[in-house]
């Protein structure tokens, strides 16, 4: 696998490398390889270079740049840019140019990081396949013929392929884990509020949240470290400021409560040798020093069906604001709103277009209380029954994903079996707790596994400790073969 | 049949905080067409709001004022819809929990309750460019954004106002509020107070509400009045005839006088409220109430009632001071530097213009009055050439010699020529009866004064005449 991020990093702020090397040796991995896997919709070469020449300047005046030093991000394109296109990998947003950076993109920057480029995603977030992008599909560096996951399968993609050391993703429904899953690299969805979510277009308010990929655990903690904490910009941001975790993951999983959830792991639809592998990572735990039991969360079946109802919900009124007024697409009518209704059919790909019927219908006057409401009161006994759970255990086990990468095209047909790839994930969001995806190994034809660790809100400590555990034991280090030459 | 009328009140009125509701953006009239514009109340994506706590300040304020209760958690709502002048294409308002309930107001010795207070956001403003200047000729529109995200309250009463007198004094005793509490600049005229009005009428006696038309565009008290009294009638008229009155929306049509339903299809409108989930409750601590609590200002009940009570004046001619922030202000400032009460408001209030006017010159003319310098004829018209901008009273007295004559001897001898002037006057007003006496008395005093040039002081005209008539 290439290079890890916290080696960069510190090689820069000795000045044993310079940042120049750095991302002109990543610019040259895209170009060797993206053109195959297609996770950039915009590579920021002369900006990742200038930034570049800025750090190693400032290291040779004796500044620290920070954590980051030097090291390229990939930036999902649902996170605004100033001055940088920014498309939600839609067409209605096409040509737009925000007119500011997002809080996380500022972090990025204030700790030395250098964004390298815009990644694809499915529109708006929606999907886990980046095949619902209106700019093409992003393809699975593991295997070309298959899905990267999504919805931040650019993201992820390019971690895995090696042309950037960390990427930054939004996980709504586990669209950071899910792609970190079949992509082999690490993916984390921090507690919500814990990133801010300013400049983040928005897909569903109340379930989004950005968080990391990277190619190890460490590499997840350093980045997240640099991009959490509190933001006077968004309400939903926790105000108390986090502590550090890089320090943590090393403290082990002595004496730590670990529980495996049979109804996300002992059930149908679970590919037996990704069930097999969340054995394993209980064994590995247990062999560390953790206590293992089965855990059981009686109501987190409910949790899809429950997300397919808020999720959509928000979205419809979240993505009503692309009307053809203010920026991005607009195609005449003869009236406003026949140039409204123009504009978001010519703009909005199929899957969007689904959700915003079933959000609106969702939220109707007869039907509010039948489906949104309903849906909120399962999210209530979700989370009632996670902190019941959380009182035996400290982190709970899953499946990341049912199944390893699928084939491009296989599920594009069928949105429910779509869906249904995120039903491992989809809980986590719904309780505001954190969680993140592990590479364990491939299965029988190569691709990766993943597993999931979850933690209760603000578990991120105990939650990384495992991670790292599960870490060490698998000792996975295999990697792309396209990644090769990255370093 | 006598039928009872019933009003309902929704006054939405803009708050005057410095700032937007959900951004750092100025709260500003008239300022260059989206100038006062960010990518919070743009709406732009990825923009999320956060609310301005002056606003709720402003709430509590209207809490304590109008003895609402404050509930310990209110939330804002979404309501979708679609609207060119609306940057996200819904508007953050409060909708099942508002962060006021159960109000009242004093109007004219009745409470009148109030359902409920909450907050919101204030949209765009759409221009149609259009050469014939008809809407269905326009070529196209332009939108000023600088009016989004405005904070906004809408004060919901409840439907206890009986005639449309009661409901002018109402919206005029809850603008006078609003602005004693310095949360809003309560201009109908420039749309920073607004009032929609639902009225219903039913049999007198009855329990049951008749049916509700909801009437708007009022921008005036006076057009409140007329569009209520136009409303009552019309559908006293059609009840008294057997038809039934239709539920629906009118606009008030200030040039014709009438009201007149919305020609458009009546759509029902589907808000889809849900909770916005890019803000967080509203809680207010019991500590920021307590503060809020020792910082009210006077309410204008209290403040009338101390104007009677200590200046002595009429329960009128307080509350036509109080109507003018100018007048009032004015007159305040004049009794802090000392001047009588009663007199300054007394020339307040008789004064229509009083911007030419300062306090110290205010106090200085009634000073000059008090201590004799001038009678109250002079002083009206150092009053003019003060507002004419002549100088100071006491620069404009000593310039035009207007000072009363006080050397005795001087008025002693102009008395003694006017009564030696008029012998049968004089012969009368021995012989006459109380009112003939009067009468005399009153012309020779006129003839003292036109002698004197007015400059007299009375009182010593007085005592002189009693030394020489018997």
């Amino acid at each position: 696998m290439s290079e890890r991020a916290f080696d960069i990093a510190a090689a820069v702020r000795a000045g044993e490398r310079s940042a120049r090397s750095v991302v002109d040796e990543h610019l040259a991995q895209v170009a060797r390889v993206d053109g195959d896997v297609h996770a950039f919709l915009h590579v920021l070469g002369d900006e990742a270079r200038a930034a570049a020449d800025e750090i190693d300047r400032r290291v040779a005046a004796g500044e620290d740049p920070g954590p980051l030093a030097g090291v390229p991000v990939a930036l999902k394109d649902n996170m605004c840019t100033r001055g940088i296109p920014t498309t939600c990998s839609s067409r209605i947003l096409e040509g737009w140019r925000p007119p500011y950076d997002a809080t996380v993109v500022d972090r990025i920057r204030a700790a030395g990081g250098i964004p390298i480029g815009k990644t694809n995603l499915d529109e708006f977030a929606m999907g886990s396949s980046t095949e619902n992008s209106a700019f093409g599909a992003t393809r699975n560096p593991w295997a070309l013929d298959r899905v990267p996951g999504g919805s931040s399968g650019g993201s992820a993609a390019a971690v895995a392929a090696g042309m950037a050391p960390l990427g930054i993703g939004s996980d709504t429904g586990g669209s950071i884990r899910q792609p970190a899953s079949l992509c082999g690299v690490v993916g984390v969805k921090p507690t919500y509020g814990r990133v801010s979510r300013y400049g983040l277009i928005a897909f569903a308010s109340s379930l989004d949240q950005i968080g990391p990929f990277a190619g190890d655990v460490r590499d997840a903690a350093l980045l997240l470290e640099s991009i959490w904490g509190p933001d006077a910009r968004d309400s939903t941001s926790i105000p108390t400021p986090p502590d550090p975790l890089v320090q943590e993951i090393d403290r082990g999983v002595e004496g730590l409560r670990v529980g495996v959830v049979g109804e996300l792991t002992d059930v149908e639809g679970i590919d037996p040798e990704v069930r097999s592998a969340v054995e394993d990572a209980a064994r590995l735990l247990e062999k560390a020093g953790a206590t293992v039991d089965r855990a059981s969360v009686p109501s987190t079946t409910y949790g899809l069906s429950a997300y397919y109802l808020i999720a959509p919900a928000e979205a419809s009124s979240n993505l009503a604001r692309y009307d053809g007024v203010r920026y991005g697409l607009r195609v005449d009518g003869p009236d406003v709103e026949g140039m409204n209704a123009a504009t978001r059919a010519a703009g909005f790909g199929a899957e969007v277009k689904r959700r915003i019927m079933l959000g609106t219908y969702a939220l109707s006057a007869g039907y509010y209380d039948a489906y949104y409401g309903k849906a909120q009161k399962v999210r209530t006994l979700i989370i009632d029954d996670f902190a019941r759970a959380y009182e035996r255990f400290d982190v709970l086990l899953s499946p990341t994903s049912p199944t390893t990468a699928f084939p491009i095209g296989a599920k594009t047909d069928d949105p429910l079996t779509m869906y249904l790839c995120d039903v491992c994930t989809i809980p986590v969001n719904l309780t505001g707790a954190c969680a993140v995806s592990i590479p364990s190994g491939l299965d029988a034809t190569g691709l990766p596994i993943g597993i999931q660790v979850m933690a209760p809100a603000l578990g991120e400590a105990p939650m990384f400790r495992a991670a790292k555990a599960l870490e060490d034991g698998f000792a996975f280090a295999a990697t792309p073969a396209l990644a090769g030459g990255a370093s | 049949m006598s039928w009872e009328t019933v009003i309902g009140l929704e006054v939405h009125c803009e708050l005057s905080t410095r700032t937007k509701l959900f951004c750092s953006c100025p709260n500003e009239f008239g300022a260059a067409p989206n100038t006062n514009v960010c990518p919070v109340c743009l709406g732009l994506p990825g923009s999320l709001p956060v609310l301005n706590e002056r606003v709720v300040e402003f709430a509590l304020r209207l809490g304590e004022a109008l003895e609402f209760e404050v509930p310990a958690e209110s939330i804002f709502a979404r309501k979708n819809y679609f609207y060119p002048d609306m940057p996200k294409d819904y508007q953050v308002s409060q909708y099942e929990q508002p962060i006021l309930v159960n109000g009242r107001l004093e109007v004219d010795g009745t409470a009148v309750g109030i359902h409920r207070a909450h907050l919101e956001e204030d949209t765009g403003k759409t221009a149609h460019i259009s050469p014939t200047g008809r809407i269905h000729d326009a070529e196209y529109s332009l939108v000023d954004y600088n009016r989004a995200g405005v904070p906004l309250m809408e004060i919901v009463s409840e439907p206890e106002i009986r005639s449309s007198e009661q409901a002018r004094s109402y919206v005029q005793e809850l603008r006078a509020t609003l602005e004693a509490l310095g949360v809003s600049d309560v201009k109908m005229e420039e749309g920073s107070l607004r009032i929609d009005a639902n009225v219903s009428l039913r049999p007198d006696g009855a329990s049951e509400f008749g049916t509700k038309v909801e009437v708007k565009n009022m921008n005036s008290l006076r057009s409140l009045g007329r569009a209520l009294d136009y409303e009552v009638e019309r559908q006293r008229g059609l009840l008294e005839a057997g038809e039934a009155v239709v539920q629906e929306t009118r606009h008030w049509d200030e040039g014709d006088g009438r009201t007149k339903g919305m020609r458009s299809k009546e759509e029902a409108f589907d808000y889809r409220y849900f909770p916005e989930p890019d803000l967080v409750p509203v809680r207010p601590t019991a500590e920021w109430r307590d503060r809020v609590r020792a910082t009210m200002p006077e309410l204008p009940a209290a403040r009338r009632a101390r104007l009677i009570a200590e200046w002595e004046i009429r329960e009128d001619d307080a509350r036509t001071l109080l109507a003018s922030p100018e007048k009032i202000g004015l007159a305040e400032a004049a009794v802090a530097l000392g001047a009588p009460a009663k007199r300054v408001a007394n020339i307040v209030i008789n004064t229509p213009d009083v911007s030419a006017l300062s306090a110290g010159h205010l106090a200085e003319l009634v000073a000059l009055e008090g201590d004799g310098t001038i009678s109250k004829t002079v002083s009206k018209q150092v009053l003019d050439k003060v507002l004419a901008g002549e100088g100071s009273p006491r620069e404009i007295v000593e310039r035009e010699g207007l000072a009363n004559e006080s050397d005795e001897g001087e008025l002693a001898s102009a008395v003694d020529a006017v009564v030696a002037g008029h012998p049968d006057e004089v012969a009368a007003y021995r012989e006459g009866d109380e009112g003939k006496r009067k009468k005399i008395r009153g012309f020779l005093m006129g003839q003292l004064m036109k002698q004197t040039q007015g400059k007299a002081d009375p009182q010593t005209l007085n005592r002189l005449l009693d030394d020489r008539l018997p």
